[in-house]
């Protein structure tokens, strides 16, 4: 799952806090200095150690050394798999950033992109399988649109026989992901526009004569893309790996690569591993090569809009009809997702619902009563996990923020496709006897919330005042006292953001969750995607509405609390 | 006294600061120079917490003692910015606390935050939030803050300059009265010509070339 940031915390009217600000004259003990780059190197242990399990396993197949690559490039349906894999996650971060870039475009400043951005924020905390799930609730032949439709636009009395769900092209599951990846962009693009001076760039071009979509390819999109390409390629990297979306949203026969892999890897048989395994490494080679074709087509792209903003074109006459499209494309992926969710909680609640009918005839708590045991289970292990997780990032993150090195090294588990050392790493924790333990799925998920955490934390922890730990010191106060009673109350608000969107991103873990618990640490999550194959929708809804409680009372908590907390304090309001 | 012994900061290979001064007790050294001349990283030097990017020679010598080994913490100088920093988490007797030295008991130090309230008239202030009070207000805490930690020396970076002129005056003057009731050294920069004839001292420029107004 993709989460943003928060807009930077600019805490005092000269904040401005440089990684080189560390004084000349003060001594940084080894231990300060040589800790984050300690941590990088643990994080960076399991995934390399994970990278090598997998090569392994891929090469253990009984039958011989490369047995497990000669059964893969034998199945027949891999040519199909991959292109699943490959053009949907194409198609889908290309829409993702098109959008986000339009919607800055052309929508920046006005009512209509508060709004949005209102709207938007909200789904950076449901997990992916949660939206994926609300979005096959809507589009399946049986789902909410048909049955508002029907019969009186349709005729259908009956779901029709289309496969509007787990179509073959990968429609519906591009749809999910443009649905998430979309909010994780724009406003990681917002994070960033505070350092680009946008709004006088943009009058700057209109008072020249520019249109909005002109203007911003002249003078903006330029040094925000830069800082947003490596966001980009975590998309990328994700859209072509995900797996629960691409089980709940995908076709089936064949699966998307990364799906195929996952049921190889799970099977209990001895030789569908190695070539699980086997396809992870060539699952990783395709994406490696697709980062490489989107950087060709960046440079590409780059070049061309150069070139248009040579000409010294105006293009006014783009604005209307490029305002009217993205508007209209996010304006049904939002809807799509929000009535989507809403109908999680409806599914739980639904009594006797047949087809063709807009709502339930009756409600009814039955399935909440009769799964109630495991509802709470799943539940617990969840949260418990979450906070665990939550708790252990944001504290790794405090450290790692210190060293400006460190923030291009935390993306890498987030570009490097996660099938590519989880299967290793798994391995690993069998050989060492901690699999399918909760210590495993919390160690695992680590991995992948860190990276989180620091990017939450690390611009409103950079944008404090330099000047309050100056003047603190100047006072006589020790590092330590500076640390404990002015930097951690003052980043209140963000450190509980961060612990917020930890949480969330843990709670979200679908394959390092069911690889490092071997499918015995039942999450919500684990859950609501075994579930969503069988036909208990009221079940799924149940599992899918719990997945996106939690995160949403984590982020309710985060908000609240500073404003309890400082409520006395007018200054500390909005931090 | 404060003693400024051959002290050069260059950032980028540019020599930005060269002076050597000795300030007595109660006197004021004023430095004037245009925005960008390495005013404000002269203080940050002379408090030890100048950023990396800049080179240092020189030293500094504070009632005889070498501050250059020594950390931000126990230099024992006060800084007053341009803005008073009050620490916005903390009430106004918070941000007093704050700078009062360790091993005081609660009694005591509630005392010297009432006494010192009182003196600025600003009695009966002590739980109030910073964010509530007037600019004057909050620049008078901040001296106050700055006093309390028992400071060797005083130093000033442009701290008048978001006053209203008739604030600024009245501020400027508190100030000048307690350092110098205090016998403290202290070094004022500024752009403002106002300011420098009001602290009634030396005026040198960043390189130490005496100005006269």
């Amino acid at each position: 799952m993709r989460l943003g940031l928060p807009a930077s915390a600019r805490i005092g009217p000269n904040a401005t806090a440089l990684p080189s600000d560390r004084p000349a004259g003060r001594r940084v003990t080894l231990s300060r200095r040589a800790l984050p780059h300690l941590l990088v190197c643990l994080m960076a242990l399991p995934i390399a150690a994970g990278l090598w399990g997998t090569i392994s396993l891929a090469l253990s197949h009984p039958s011989g050394r490369t047995a497990a690559f000669a059964d893969l490039m034998a199945w027949r349906g891999l040519p199909r798999s991959i292109a699943l894999s490959v053009i949907p996650g194409f198609v889908a971060t290309a829409a993702s950033v098109w959008l986000t870039l339009a919607l800055l475009a052309l929508y920046s400043g006005s009512p209509a992109f508060a709004l949005m951005r209102r709207m938007l924020s909200p789904l950076l905390a449901v997990p992916h399988a949660a939206a994926a799930l609300g979005l096959a609730f809507m589009i399946a032949p049986s789902g909410w649109i048909a049955r508002a439709l029907s019969p009186w636009a349709t005729g259908w009395t009956a779901p029709p026989d289309v496969m509007t769900l787990n179509d073959p092209w990968g429609i519906a599951l591009i749809l999910g992901l443009i649905a998430k990846e979309l909010p994780f962009l724009l406003l990681m693009s917002l994070a960033f526009w505070p350092q680009l001076d946008a709004p006088r760039r943009l009058t700057l071009m209109a008072s020249l004569g520019h249109g909005r979509a002109m203007a911003f390819v002249a003078a903006i999109l330029p040094p925000l893309y830069a800082r947003l390409r490596l966001p980009v390629f975590a998309v990328l990297a994700y859209a072509m790996t995900s797996v629960e979306m691409g089980r709940i949203l995908g076709p089936s026969l064949p699966p998307t690569l990364s799906v195929q892999i996952t049921i190889w890897l799970m099977d209990p048989s001895l030789t569908a591993r190695p070539i699980g395994a086997a396809g992870a490494l060539l699952h990783l080679a395709l994406v490696l090569g697709a980062l490489g074709i989107w950087l060709g087509l960046e440079r590409l792209g780059g070049q061309f809009l150069r070139g248009v903003a040579a000409t010294g074109r105006r293009g006014t006459a783009l604005d209307a009809p490029l305002g009217a499209l993205c508007l209209g494309l996010t304006g049904l992926i939002l809807g799509l997702t929000f009535a989507g969710l809403a109908s999680l909680l409806l599914w739980s609640v639904a009594g006797l619902w047949p087809f063709t009918a807009a709502l339930p005839e009756t409600y009814s708590v039955a399935v909440w009563s009769q799964a109630g045991r495991d509802l709470v289970q799943s539940t617990g292990v969840t949260a418990a996990l979450g906070l665990i997780v939550a708790l252990a990032a944001t504290a790794l993150a405090l450290v790692l923020i210190q060293s400006p090195h460190t923030l291009a090294l935390i993306y890498v588990p987030l570009i490097l496709p996660q099938l590519a050392f989880l299967p290793g790493l798994s391995a690993g924790f069998l050989a060492i006897g901690l699999s399918d333990t909760l210590a495993a799925v919390a160690l695992m998920q680590l991995i992948f919330v860190l990276p989180y955490a620091v990017l939450s934390l690390a611009p409103p922890y950079r944008a404090l005042d330099p000047r309050f730990a100056q003047t603190a010191a100047a006072l006589g106060a020790s590092p330590a006292r500076i640390f404990w009673t002015l930097r951690l109350p003052l980043l209140t608000a963000p450190l509980l953001t961060t612990l917020a969107v930890s949480f969330a991103v843990s709670i979200a873990q679908y394959l390092p969750t069911l690889l490092a618990g071997g499918g015995r640490i039942e999450t919500l999550t684990t859950e609501a995607v075994a579930l969503a194959s069988g036909g208990n929708r009221r079940l799924v809804g149940a599992y899918g509405f719990l997945q996106l409680l939690l995160p949403a009372l984590a982020f309710a908590a985060a908000i609240a609390l500073p404003r309890l907390m400082f409520r006395h304090r007018a200054a500390m309001k909005g931090l | 006294m404060l003693q400024i012994e051959k002290l050069t900061l260059s950032l980028n290979g540019a020599v930005m600061i060269r002076l050597t001064a000795t300030i007595a007790p109660g006197e004021v050294l004023s430095v004037m120079g245009p925005s960008g001349s390495g005013k404000s990283s002269l203080l940050l030097a002379l408090i030890g917490a100048l950023p990396a990017a800049f080179a240092q020679s020189g030293r500094t010598l504070l009632n005889g003692a070498d501050l250059t080994p020594l950390p931000t913490a126990q230099r024992q100088i006060g800084i007053l910015f341009q803005d008073d920093v009050l620490f916005p988490h903390l009430s106004v007797a918070g941000n007093l606390s704050f700078a009062l030295p360790r091993g005081m008991d609660r009694a005591a130090r509630m005392a010297e935050i009432e006494n010192g309230l009182s003196a600025i008239g600003l009695a009966g202030f002590a739980l109030r939030d910073p964010a509530t009070l007037s600019g004057g207000q909050r620049a008078r805490v901040a001296l106050l803050r700055a006093l309390l930690a028992r400071p060797k020396a005083l130093l000033l970076d442009e701290a008048f300059s978001r006053l209203d002129a008739a604030l600024r005056a009245q501020i400027r003057q508190l100030v000048f009265d307690q350092a110098r009731a205090r016998g403290l050294p202290l070094i004022m920069v500024t752009h403002d010509a106002d300011d420098a004839l009001a602290a009634g001292g030396r005026i040198l420029g960043p390189m130490g070339d005496i100005i006269t107004l």
